[in-house]
């Protein structure tokens, strides 16, 4: 049928946020019956244009048809009443409502009474799930479910509200083999019955083997589009990361040596570290002046595993050793301090004291050495000073409120709360994110000079720039599991990527 | 330390800016200036040695209760029973002392010493009941004390069994209801009290916890805060405070009986918000108590002297705090675009 227009289509879409584009000139055809994946790095543009197409971005260049019409989508509401459906990485089930009723929320079938007919909505509600081949008590609390069935029932509720169009944000992140298997039956139950789906996911694994169609996005732009059977994932990763040629900063994607494994001692080791739901089986080391990173994508377990060695996060099992003594994390965050284990969450919010003055958000981790009982102001606004004078914070003011301070300098001082009394085992959650280049560069100049000083650094982050620009030796975790280690080798982006 | 200690950029700041960032502290305090000019025009016998002496014995007991509320609340937390633990308190005391034969109370009479200890020991009893339920089972400190509210009631109820107490020791008798010269025991305990309780909020590292875990809880932990420490700390001397205005109140008013200090909870309530320290937690102090238990004693010891029907006092006083509740969000409201300005 190639005079049939296709089911979706985009043509010359542009966006731009404030001067700068999100998406430039793009265009994408989704068919009928067809699974489409979309590839690209955090920030590609992938989630730009499925905004657009399910109405959250109504200010837009270009133009998008529907059935080969033009249309306009003002609101989310406009999208789904064009039959277009968004299930997020973050559900938006009720866990406290039954199954039933999540699948048939705002269409609860009424009695002559005008109230809620349970039987009937039990009924319809497994009905419609055994048709999408999804078994399940209806009258179970969802949140009872494992994860990959609340999703499949947020898709049910989805798909029973008219959308003939699907789009999946990172649906397989948090679901373990056996699940993704579900869920793929489902996407080609819905291939068959003619309905379309948009696959979004960083596991290009995943996108290779359910997709019809790929597409890739590079900053804002589509750098490549095939048919899935005829590319692989090394042709993928090419086309996310770029030659390397189009920008001179790009110079993290280049392959670096990692130096051999140290022969000096552990500072720390962890032996079989769990939380339910979200790491599990999580043995590292981290030797003195070394820099151990952990990647992974979003959703991988890695900032929860980081969050857990600082005893934020309760660990279910496995043990934790800091100079061969263990640390007892279940006194939380103040027994992970005083084994010698400091954290720095990727959140600044999280981590700084906004309304309060720069040298009160530095002393705060040391105010017990200071002195046990009383404050001793002008000390803590001396050592804060010096710190502040060392990081090149800017300005140089240890009486500003923090919050006054931009992300790069609020992290400095972030960082500075653990420089007077170094820790043995310095925990960097996403240090960079978010940062210019030239606040990125401190920021790896600070953690050298503190790995010269003989402590262990882990730091963790789903960008792979900040990773290779900083570790010595690479963790990668995939799915709550540290899958793979890269030490004494070349790695690049490519190949962490691929590990991923 | 070569850099400028006060921050220059902060005068480059709009003055309203500059002025709404001062809100929370100015408002009462022109509050409390204004209420005094009108009722001194308003009438003769308002500003006289005799009545300022009043006022402050009026309020000494409400200030003694907001000094340890405004740990809880300057934590972020909330504590509903301290009336309730102040009576149990006063009524324990009572308990401990020999009571007349009229008193038909099973009670156990211990030297004065003793009975005071008890009693302070009861009241920090139940804050460390509250501290547990809050820090360690987790349950949200505004339902834990309404429960401890009622509690405290319970053992009121059961020691005293509807009857009234009339005996308590000597030396509590003297600092409730005596006088040194002109100057009532009662004011001097409440100034020591309120001293105290600033210099450990301004001076010591729990202080300085406790406007840090006030301001961010998640900071503080990710610092490495024993933050379950610092607000069963604020539970138990909320608690301490309480059995320490429970004691004075059962010599002031003469006597110990059940609800007795009814009024006292929504008082001191009032009186830390009513003096700007925030609701959100982390910003205000015993300065800003101060001011905001004096505001609330002028007004009702003012309205009584211009001769105000009784029932629309009531009023005015919902008013009153209706007023400051606003002023305590629109604070928060400026302090955070405050900080987008850098």
């Amino acid at each position: 049928m190639p005079t049939d227009p296709p089911l979706l289509e985009l043509r010359g879409v542009s966006k731009r946020f404030a001067g700068v584009t999100a998406l430039d000139n793009v265009d994408f055809s989704l068919g009928r019956g067809e699974i489409h994946g979309l590839v690209g790095e955090n920030g590609a543009g992938k989630s730009t244009l499925m905004k657009i197409i399910a109405g959250v971005h109504s200010e837009y260049e270009g133009e998008m048809r529907l059935d080969g019409h033009p249309v306009r989508l003002r609101t989310p509401r406009d999208a789904r009443d064009a039959g277009i459906g968004m299930v997020h990485q973050e559900l938006s089930i009720v866990p406290a409502l039954s199954v039933a009723e999540n699948v048939m929320l705002g269409r609860q079938p009424l009695n002559r009474l005008g109230v809620i007919s349970w039987r009937r909505m039990r009924d319809q509600a497994r009905a419609q799930l055994r048709e999408l081949g999804i078994e399940v008590d209806p009258a179970a609390p969802a949140g009872s479910l494992p994860l990959g069935l609340q999703q499949m029932i947020e898709l049910a509720r989805v798909l029973l509200s008219g959308a003939r169009i699907l789009i999946l944000d990172e649906p397989t992140s948090a679901l373990s083999p056996p699940e993704v298997e579900k869920l793929f039956a489902l996407l080609e139950r819905l291939r068959a019955s003619g309905r379309s789906v948009v696959f979004i996911s960083h596991f290009l694994d995943d996108v290779l083997r359910i997709s019809d169609n790929v597409t890739v996005f590079r900053n804002g732009r589509r750098v490549g589009a095939s048919p899935a059977r005829s590319i692989s994932k090394a042709w993928l990763i090419e086309r996310m990361i770029g030659g390397g040629h189009e920008r001179l900063e790009e110079s993290y994607t280049d392959a670096r040596t990692l130096p051999p494994r140290p022969s000096t001692p552990a500072v720390l080791e962890a032996e079989g570290l769990g939380v339910a739901g979200l790491f599990d089986g999580a043995s590292l080391r981290v030797h003195a002046g070394e820099v151990l990173g952990i990647y992974g994508f979003m959703g991988s377990g890695q900032l929860e595993l980081a969050r857990a060695l600082s005893g934020k996060l309760k660990l279910d099992h496995g043990t934790v050793r800091v100079d061969g003594r263990e640390a007892r994390l279940r006194r939380g965050t103040p027994g992970a301090k005083r084994a010698g284990i400091a954290f720095v969450p990727e959140s600044r919010r999280a981590m700084l004291f906004a309304p309060q003055p720069v040298y009160r958000n530095i002393s705060i981790s040391i105010l017990e050495r200071i002195n046990r009982l009383l404050l001793r102001p002008r000390l803590e606004r001396e050592i804060a000073g010096g710190h502040v004078r060392r990081l090149g914070v800017r300005p140089a003011r240890v009486d500003l409120p923090v919050g006054q301070l931009s992300g790069g300098n609020q992290q400095k001082v972030a960082l500075a709360r653990w420089l007077t009394h170094l820790p043995r085992v310095l925990l960097l959650s996403e240090p960079t994110r978010g940062m210019d280049v030239g606040a990125k560069d401190d920021v790896v100049r600070i953690v050298r000079a503190l790995r010269a000083e003989g402590i262990g650094i882990v730091v963790v982050s789903s960008e792979p720039e900040t990773v290779l620009s900083l570790a010595d030796r690479i963790l990668v975790m995939r799915r709550g599991v540290l899958a793979r280690e890269f030490a004494g080798e070349a790695v690049g982006k490519d190949r962490l990527l691929e590990a991923a | 330390m070569s850099a400028p200690l006060t921050d220059p950029a902060a005068l480059r700041e709009p003055l309203w800016l500059r002025l709404g960032g001062q809100l929370r502290n100015l408002a009462p305090f022109v509050t409390l200036i204004a209420l005094v000019v009108l009722f001194s025009l308003l009438s003769p016998s308002f500003a006289t040695v005799g009545n300022v002496s009043n006022i402050l014995q009026q309020v000494s007991i409400t200030a003694i209760i907001a000094v340890g509320l405004t740990y809880v609340i300057l934590c972020a937390e909330i504590d509903l029973s301290v009336a309730s633990v102040a009576n149990a308190a006063g009524i324990l005391l009572a308990f401990f002392t020999l009571q007349d034969a009229s008193v038909n109370i099973a009670n156990i009479p211990l030297p004065g010493p003793l009975a005071m200890l008890l009693a302070l020991a009861g009241a920090l009893a139940l804050g460390a009941v509250t501290a547990f339920g809050v820090t360690w089972i987790g349950i949200p400190s505004f339902i834990m004390t309404l429960a401890m509210l009622q509690i405290g009631n319970g053992i009121g109820a059961l020691l005293v069994r509807g009857q009234i107490a009339y005996n308590v020791p000597d030396l509590v008798v003297a600092l409730g209801s005596g006088s040194i010269g002109p100057v009532p025991w009662i004011v001097l305990v409440a100034a020591l009290v309120l001293l105290v309780g600033h210099l450990v909020l301004t001076y010591t590292r729990f202080g300085r916890y406790v406007y840090m875990v006030g301001g961010n809880r998640e900071a503080a932990e990710h610092s490495g805060v024993a933050v379950k420490a610092v607000v069963a700390g604020v539970m138990m001397i909320s608690a301490l405070c309480s059995g320490i205005a429970g004691m004075l109140g059962v010599a002031y008013f003469g006597s110990a009986q059940q609800n007795q200090f009814d009024n006292y909870l929504l008082d001191a309530i009032s009186a830390v918000v009513v003096g700007g320290t925030s609701l959100f937690g982390g910003q205000g102090g015993i300065g800003n108590t101060i001011v905001g238990v004096l505001v609330l004693g002028v007004l009702n010891n003012g309205l009584d002297h211009i001769r105000m029907d009784s029932f629309l006092k009531i009023l005015i006083r919902g008013l009153v705090l209706l007023m400051a509740l606003v002023i305590n969000v629109y604070a928060q409201r400026l302090r955070s675009m405050r900080r987008g300005v850098g």
